[in-house]
């Protein structure tokens, strides 16, 4: 396997840090007076996600982590892992729930995600930036109702539960934005 | 790297570049109004630093002197030249250099960047500290600085008798505050521990608001100082140097300067040695300046400042490359 020394450290290098495959955030240079330099480091654990700060002396080298973003198509879920598909190769992954995490509630069959693979499994899955979601529960619409004056809960096809204005009601479909956790508009026919 | 048709642009503005140039001239006129004589030195020399951790940049000559060429440094500072000047007995001095350090690139560094390089015989480093102090008020306009020994930032920001404590008890501190460490033992892991624990942890909290003077460092990072022998006052020897941090920058290094050409003899001989041994460059050592030294130094204090963190400071840049026309991936 490869690997990097720090000089060759920059924002989104994937690395093995503690037995974990990592991206780094930030590379900082440091240097006192004439003694040895040093590379402040913060990195992502791709498992956790959590951000760790580590400083190597300059030189030093980390291991490469094989790790791939990949855009999969979503099939369907087994209620123990969920199955995606290359629609290029036709290969199939399987993400376990720690993987797919925050994702589970805007995945929607069909819909292609981007899936991160570490060693050619999921590590994690990112939904779509929109998704179109159709509304399966919400307190019955407000006729004539169409400012933007109040809203209400509205639970989704996925099982998501977003705020939506008042004027909508159940049957209808709704884009919204997976990131912010938003509703953004009606979704075109 | 930004693409061609976009690189060519200065990364620093205008007021920018107009504050250097007022900073420039508030420099000379300091001096001047002290008496202090602007010298230049030549860049280029046939010797280079020999400090471990500074590496130069070569280029080869090719003239009349010499039929199979020459290869030159481009120096690290002019504190060599300098010294040679001392020796020919110029009186106090000063320099704006343009040095080069290979492989020093980031947020603060940049491979060739201006050093402000000044030198008074007669005097200690405590009565240069002084001089550094007034320049520093008078330029940037800071409070008077304080004055806090090496021992006092590591008691006081780790709460470690640095000077007692086993190589096991700083290299523990350096883990502990997120140092990966490498693979080496003894005296070397013990200066990477204090290295690290000086630039990555107390060195950020320094000089907030006001100018902070570290002095009496560690005999091993003595560099061109003198050292002062252990004592019945201070059990360990301690070197005559100061650093300046401000906003929890590095700003200037000092020495109250060696003047032994046996020991200066000695130290380069030291660092040639510990560059072979880690496989770093090999450079030659300075026989002009030891030529000089053996001619007599006059007892004398020297500190170097950078001048590109200086107008970090005064326009209130977080990166170097906002206060260079060029920084190096604009070259």
């Amino acid at each position: 396997m490869a690997a990097y020394s720090t000089n060759e450290f920059k924002s989104g290098l994937k690395v093995m840090m503690d037995g974990d495959p990592c991206t780094i955030v930030e590379n900082e240079f440091v240097k006192p007076g004439k003694g040895q330099a040093f590379n402040r480091v913060k990195l992502r654990n791709l498992k956790t996600g959590r951000v760790i700060d580590r400083t190597f002396k300059s030189g030093e080298t980390l291991e490469a982590a094989d790790v791939l973003e990949t855009q999969l198509q979503y099939l369907y879920s087994d209620g123990e892992l969920w199955h995606f598909m290359s629609p290029e190769t036709f290969e199939q992954y399987s993400a376990d729930g720690a993987a797919v995490g925050d994702a589970v509630k805007w995945l929607k069959e069909q819909d292609i995600c981007t899936v991160t693979l570490w060693n050619g499994v999921p590590l994690s899955v990112a939904p779509p930036n929109f998704v179109t979601l159709q509304v399966t529960e919400t307190d019955p619409g407000l006729r004539g109702d169409t400012s933007s004056g109040g809203n209400k809960p509205a639970t989704l096809e996925t099982g998501a539960v977003v705020r939506v204005p008042l004027f909508i009601d159940v049957g209808e479909v709704l884009k919204i934005d997976t990131r912010t956790g938003e509703y953004v508009e009606r979704a075109k026919e | 790297m930004a693409e061609t048709e976009t690189r060519w642009h200065p990364s620093a503005n205008r007021r920018a570049l107009e504050a250097r140039a007022r900073l420039l001239a508030d420099i000379r006129r300091f001096f001047a109004e002290r008496g202090v004589l602007e010298v230049e030195t030549p860049i280029l020399s046939t010797a280079a630093a020999t400090a471990p951790h500074l590496h130069s940049l070569a280029t080869h000559y090719q003239g009349l002197q010499t039929s199979e060429g020459l290869r030159l440094f481009l120096q690290t500072s002019p504190e060599h030249a300098m010294k040679r000047l001392l020796a020919a007995g110029s009186g106090p001095i000063y320099q704006l250099a343009r040095v080069f350090r290979n492989g020093e690139s980031g947020r603060r560094h940049n491979p060739e960047f201006t050093l402000l390089e000044w030198y008074r015989p007669g005097v200690d480093h405590w009565t240069l500290m002084e001089e550094v102090d007034i320049f520093l008020s008078r330029l940037l306009g800071t409070p008077k600085g304080e004055r806090l020994s090496y021992k006092e930032v590591f008691q006081h920001y780790l709460e470690v008798d640095v000077f007692a404590a086993s190589n096991k008890v700083l290299a523990g501190l350096a883990r502990a505050h997120g140092f990966q460490g490498g693979t080496v033992n003894g005296e070397e892991s013990r200066q990477i521990s204090l290295d690290f624990l000086m630039a990555a942890v107390i060195e950020p909290q320094l000089g907030q608001g006001r100018p902070c003077f570290i002095y009496d460092y560690p005999a091993s990072e003595a560099q061109l100082a003198r050292i002062r022998p252990a004592s019945k006052i201070c059990l360990v020897p301690l070197a005559e140097r100061f650093e300046v941090y401000l906003n929890g920058m590095e700003l200037a290094n000092g020495y109250h300067e060696l003047s032994d050409v046996a020991e200066q003899r000695q130290r380069f001989q030291t660092d040639i040695a510990y560059r072979k041994a880690w496989g770093l460059e090999e450079v030659p050592l300075d026989e002009l300046l030891l030529a000089a030294l053996a001619q007599g130094l006059p007892d004398c204090a020297g500190v170097a400042l950078g001048v590109d963190r200086l107008l970090m400071v005064l326009l209130g840049s977080s990166r170097i490359e906002e206060v260079l026309a060029f920084p190096v991936d604009r070259i």
